[in-house]
């Protein structure tokens, strides 16, 4: 029996108010701005999984990410994490409730390291994904965060070693330096963490073309998020399963 | 009617989910006494195996499990609900199971890995099909499911039905008549899952 572990591709889904933003224009959506409809068109596409960041501004309508969500779970049969203005157990409760896996936690965690301990203990370390967006700072690289303007001085690796030993169970990690660029992950960033952990790392930020991914995976990823690449069909995810197949990647086909 | 049991491990709705997407509706009860009139029943679970039993004795239903199974009834366990089919478990102390199929569970054992790996293991890997189950009707001899745990079955090959390979080969589908266990989530495992959950209302 050989190693047929799969690393992952994982579609980002950014909800505005309830609705996918960004821009997509996937042929053949009547909707291409409805969550439910997209994530389904990337689950029959081959997605492992699919992340929903929620970038709701107003608090009052927060909770149409639970909605959403509910509505995704009943259709799409495939593990979802969820991101974006989580602050307390309960929210992170209401969302495992309707059919949400994982849980992506980000400033909030910063601000509240314990946080990572109670909703581990809670949940349980696989529910809980810690995120951070990194960005080359010197000769390391520092954690920012409202969405990379601020710097917390934070250096990401060692960020990332405590958010593990207090309980998370994976690691999603956005590079700010290569993010909305396209010409590929930060590699060195990515391997570096990855090595250093004895959970999942998965490289965020950068994807342009086929080869971004699998360099990725060649550099100890153990999942690949992208977000426009897939909206925009600039690769399908079954093409670029495909490929990295190809190229020696075991991949879920 | 299909029973979903409810004993407060891990969230069950991914599971309901499943089940009206394939047109069954599945009853989801935490009272024992429901198991007697059940045609099938399903032992979920996300969690720790000596707070699983705790709970499953706490009011009765791990003997409504043993009963419901002597039935001859389907049984499904899947993850957790799986292994505590077994005798016993390795998780935080060693604990008894419900033994109704004859093995144990143990940690992933990362020295004997072939290669470096992270536990849990956690994502996408096949089952390579054993012997022939109807839980795998249709199904071709490898196929891709969904995975988390950082424990697995050990048992006498005559129960293995399915098995994957992390590190080292491992156990992760049994049978014994009636009763089916699967490591993996069918309810997260897209067409796979369910075509297996497909294949457990026909039974």
């Amino acid at each position: 029996m050989k190693n047929t572990f799969a690393k992952r591709i994982i579609p980002c889904l950014d909800i505005k108010d309830g609705r996918v933003v960004k821009g997509v224009n996937f042929v053949g959506l009547k909707d291409a701005g409805d969550p439910v409809a997209v994530a389904k068109r990337y689950n029959d596409e081959g997605a492992d999984e699919i992340t929903f960041l929620d970038i709701t501004a107003s608090v009052e309508k927060r909770e149409t990410i639970v909605d959403i969500l509910e509505k995704v779970a009943q259709e799409v049969f495939i593990p979802l994490t969820v991101g974006g203005g989580i602050r307390t157990l309960d929210d992170i409760y209401r969302l495992l409730k309707v059919g949400c896996d994982k849980i992506s936690i980000n400033s909030h965690a910063i601000r509240n390291p314990n946080f990572i301990d109670d909703a581990a203990t809670r949940f349980g370390s696989s529910t809980m994904v810690v995120a951070i967006d990194a960005k080359k700072t010197g000769d390391s690289w520092h954690v920012f965060i409202n969405g990379g303007r601020i710097d917390t001085g934070l250096d990401a690796l060692a960020w990332a070693k405590e958010a593990e030993s207090r309980g998370a169970g994976e690691i999603l990690l956005t590079s700010m330096d290569c993010d909305g660029v396209k010409n590929g992950y930060d590699l060195a960033l990515t391997a570096t963490m990855s090595q250093m952990l004895g959970i999942p790392v998965i490289a965020s930020g950068g994807a342009g073309k086929k080869e971004h991914i699998r360099d990725a995976f060649l550099n100890h990823a153990d999942a690949a998020l992208a977000a426009s690449i897939f909206h925009f069909q600039e690769i399908e995810i079954l093409d670029l399963k495909r490929y990295l197949q190809e190229e020696g990647i075991a991949v879920r086909l | 009617m299909i029973t979903l049991i409810d004993y407060n491990m891990g969230n069950l709705r991914s599971v309901q989910n499943a089940f009206t997407k394939l047109g069954v509706s599945i009853e989801v009860t935490q009272d024992p006494q429901k198991l007697a009139k059940a045609d099938k029943v399903i032992l979920p679970g996300v969690g720790a195996f000596g707070d699983a039993m705790l709970s499953l004795r706490s009011n009765g239903m791990g003997e409504a499990i043993t009963e419901f199974a002597r039935s001859g009834k389907p049984l499904l366990g899947i993850c957790l609900g799986m292994q505590l089919l077994l005798e016993s478990g390795e998780e935080f102390g060693s604990h008894k199971g419900l033994g109704l199929i004859p093995g144990k569970v143990v940690a992933f054992d990362t020295a004997l890995f072939a290669q470096k790996l992270k536990v849990p293991h956690m994502g996408w890997n096949e089952l390579f099909v054993q012997k022939s189950s109807p839980l795998f009707a249709g199904l071709p001899k490898d196929f891709y499911l969904y995975f988390v745990h950082s424990f697995h079955a050990t048992c006498k090959e005559e129960y293995v039905i399915g098995k994957s390979f992390y590190g080292y080969e491992f156990v992760s589908a049994i049978a014994k008549d009636n009763i089916y266990g699967l490591q993996p989530h069918p309810e997260k495992s897209h067409e796979n899952g369910l075509a297996i959950l497909k294949n457990f209302i026909r039974m």
